[in-house]
């Protein structure tokens, strides 16, 4: 959800679409091995759990790797922690340039000295998710021992999983208490589990477009996209690392699917209606002829520099594996009881992936405990992928939330 | 909602004399003076109180009884503009609509639950009071008084009234369920709601101490501020 293509501009933020600039025939995509596989060119900083992490499947896992980016001072007594959780395909570089892409961070916009989460006044934390491919131990990573990387033999990991190994992190780093958790879309889901899972940890949190479950329609959504992985012959049961082959066309198509979800109707119709992509006509071929074909293929192509494909199939897995109710006897106010939290719920009138009415849902949840929880719904078009883009009043009441809160708190 | 008195017209000022004053100048919460029946309310409240404001607007009265009370002070909100100018002040607001949200709150989770302005304009006003008082040890209700003698003149002259608290023609009010002072006290008694306190307002949102007499009240207030509770809950007053 994280991708906006290379050819973006600053116009193309306000739209939350890129242009797209290339010829319009079927790119395809090219193999690049994914650099980095061990991390340790990447920049930013790394740590090694030693002790293995309990997943939810039952299976061990350790040592691993946790990549992570921070962002502004932490205070002398520790209290100024924002954990910023990343969506499905986004990654640690929240604020800075992207090491693949060369793009400014996913949420620059609002990270950063005088931004939203202001960095002259609070220490941000964003780590690389547990199953990701951007340093932190993933499936396309060599296991401790191992000649060979994990691909499918990678234990499936839930966001659970994620949240314990991003406590782990926090404990090497000395953080016993974050002032707030903050995230988007699956981020969101991150935040949600942070408080049920830690609730004294947690002093104020931010769950963004996002869900207290995965639905039955978005876990379609994500079948289509690992069946599109998987039915690539370059896959190869999901062992193609140094084959010289990886799947790029089925993940490829996997990311197209998914970028209309992240987009609406009308942002797309706005944007390209039935407009040609540099013809005057209709070819009568399969060639994109249309704009709105283009543009996908390119965000779908682009999409395969920075991603791998195993490390898609387990991190949407995880996402459909989200149920928070389900931990908590199946209701979803239990997951708060007794939370002391400050909740801040932001939704957008036209995500139809995380709609307005799941944010809703997790609202009455918050309420029937009694818990301080704010929430307000943004009229924009551009769908889900709002939560990335320039959209001032919720840039605005992201700052005021963290605001209140840091007075509440006592932070200066 | 309605507007405040203090919005009206020149002309219906100059009509009425303040008749009394509760005390000095109107507070204010930063820079911001908090409207005189707002800080009528705000005085109600005692510090560091748990407050649920429904229909609390731009958060004028929940940012006062943050900063001033130290008050726990939470709201709800149907408008999508009030709500982000109260989270972009860093307030508690729920955007939503009280009819239908009240329900989800446990019982006695709040020592207030403010309804200023509001009550008026709900469909079921009975159903919310009933949950207030359930949710929060005390009520505080503000409205107009379509008893007022002003509003009263308008009907003889075969108009519906149009007061300076009230001051839209009929098919524009938000106030679809008018009532008077001694309307909302039977409703009180019909639902087992103890009045703990009735402060009469004059126009400018004053209050008024002439009248000793509920008949002289409903006629010569324009706006009524009530403390309710249901007395076994609620203990010593408000």
């Amino acid at each position: 959800m994280i991708d906006q293509g290379p050819q973006e501009t600053e116009a193309d933020k306000e739209t939350g679409i890129s242009s797209p600039t290339f010829e319009g025939v079927t790119p395809s995509p090219e193999f690049k091995e994914m650099p980095a596989v061990d991390g340790t060119d990447l920049p930013g900083s790394r740590i090694r759990l030693s002790a293995p992490i309990q997943l939810d499947c039952g299976v061990e896992l350790g040592p691993i790797t946790v990549a992570y980016q921070t962002y502004g001072t932490l205070n002398d007594d520790r209290s100024n922690a924002i954990l910023v959780c990343h969506a499905l395909t986004g990654d640690q570089f929240a604020a800075d340039t992207h090491p693949i892409t060369g793009k400014g961070g996913w949420w620059e916009m609002v990270i950063g000295p005088g931004k939203p989460i202001d960095t002259d006044r609070y220490f941000v934390i964003c780590s690389n998710i547990l199953g990701g491919c951007m340093g932190t131990t993933g499936p396309m990573e060599i296991g401790e021992g191992g000649d060979r990387p994990y691909g499918l033999n990678f234990p499936v990991i839930t966001i659970g999983d994620m949240v314990r190994t991003q406590a782990r992190l926090l404990d090497q780093l000395g953080i016993e208490r974050l002032f707030a958790v903050v995230g988007g879309s699956m981020g969101g889901m991150q935040v949600l589990e942070w408080v049920a899972r830690y609730p004294d940890r947690v002093f104020s949190a931010l769950p963004i477009a996002t869900s207290a479950r995965h639905s039955a329609q978005n876990i379609a959504f994500h079948e289509v996209g690992r069946q599109a992985i998987m039915a690539d012959p370059d896959w190869q049961g999901g062992s193609y690392y140094g084959t010289g082959r990886r799947p790029v066309r089925g993940l490829s198509v996997a990311r197209m699917a998914a970028h209309i979800t992240y987009l609406s109707e009308p942002a797309l119709h706005r944007k390209f209606g039935r407009s040609l992509q540099d013809r005057a006509e209709l070819t009568y071929g399969f060639d994109a002829d249309f704009q709105v074909e283009s543009y996908l293929r390119h965000q779908g192509y682009t999409f395969v520099d920075r991603f791998d494909a195993n490390s898609y199939l387990y991190v949407t897995r995880a996402m459909d594996y989200f149920d928070l109710a389900s931990a908590f006897d199946g209701v979803l106010a239990n997951a708060f009881q007794g939370a002391g939290t400050r909740f801040c719920v932001l939704s957008f009138s036209s995500d139809w992936l995380f709609p307005t009415s799941e944010s809703r849902d997790l609202v009455r949840a918050l309420t029937s405990v009694a818990a301080n929880v704010s929430s307000c719904e943004f009229q924009t078009d551009r769908g889900h992928d709002s939560f990335l883009l320039d959209v001032p009043e919720f840039h605005r009441v992201v700052a005021g939330f963290l605001d209140g809160a840091a007075s509440a708190a006592g932070l200066r | 909602m309605a507007p405040h008195p203090l919005q009206g017209s020149a002309e219906m000022a100059n009509a009425s004399v303040p008749l009394d004053r509760m005390d000095g100048e109107p507070a204010s919460a930063g820079n911001t003076p908090l409207r005189r029946d707002l800080r009528l309310i705000a005085d109600l409240v005692t510090d560091g109180a748990r407050v649920l404001d429904i229909g609390c607007g731009d958060g004028a009265l929940l940012g006062y009884l943050t900063e001033t009370k130290e008050a726990d002070a939470r709201g709800i909100e149907l408008s999508q503009a009030g709500v982000k100018d109260c989270l972009g002040r860093g307030l508690s607001v729920v955007q939503g609509d009280a009819e239908k949200d009240l329900h989800l709150y446990p019982d006695h989770s709040f020592d207030y639950i403010i309804l200023s302005q509001t009550i008026q304009a709900m469909l079921q006003p009975h159903d919310v009071l009933n949950e207030m008082l359930r949710i929060g040890r005390f009520g505080i209700v503000s409205f107009t008084n379509y008893a007022h003698w002003r509003a009263r003149w308008h009907l003889l002259r075969g108009r519906m009234p149009r007061t300076a608290a009230a001051a839209e023609p009929w098919y524009a009010s938000p106030n679809i369920r008018p009532c008077t002072l001694e309307d909302f006290e039977l409703l009180c008694a019909e639902l087992g709601v103890h009045v703990e306190r009735r402060i009469c307002l004059t126009r400018h949102g004053q209050v008024s101490r002439l009248a000793s007499r509920k008949w002289f009240d409903n006629v010569l207030s324009e706006q009524a501020l009530f403390v309710l509770s249901r007395r076994a809950d609620a203990g010593a007053g408000a």
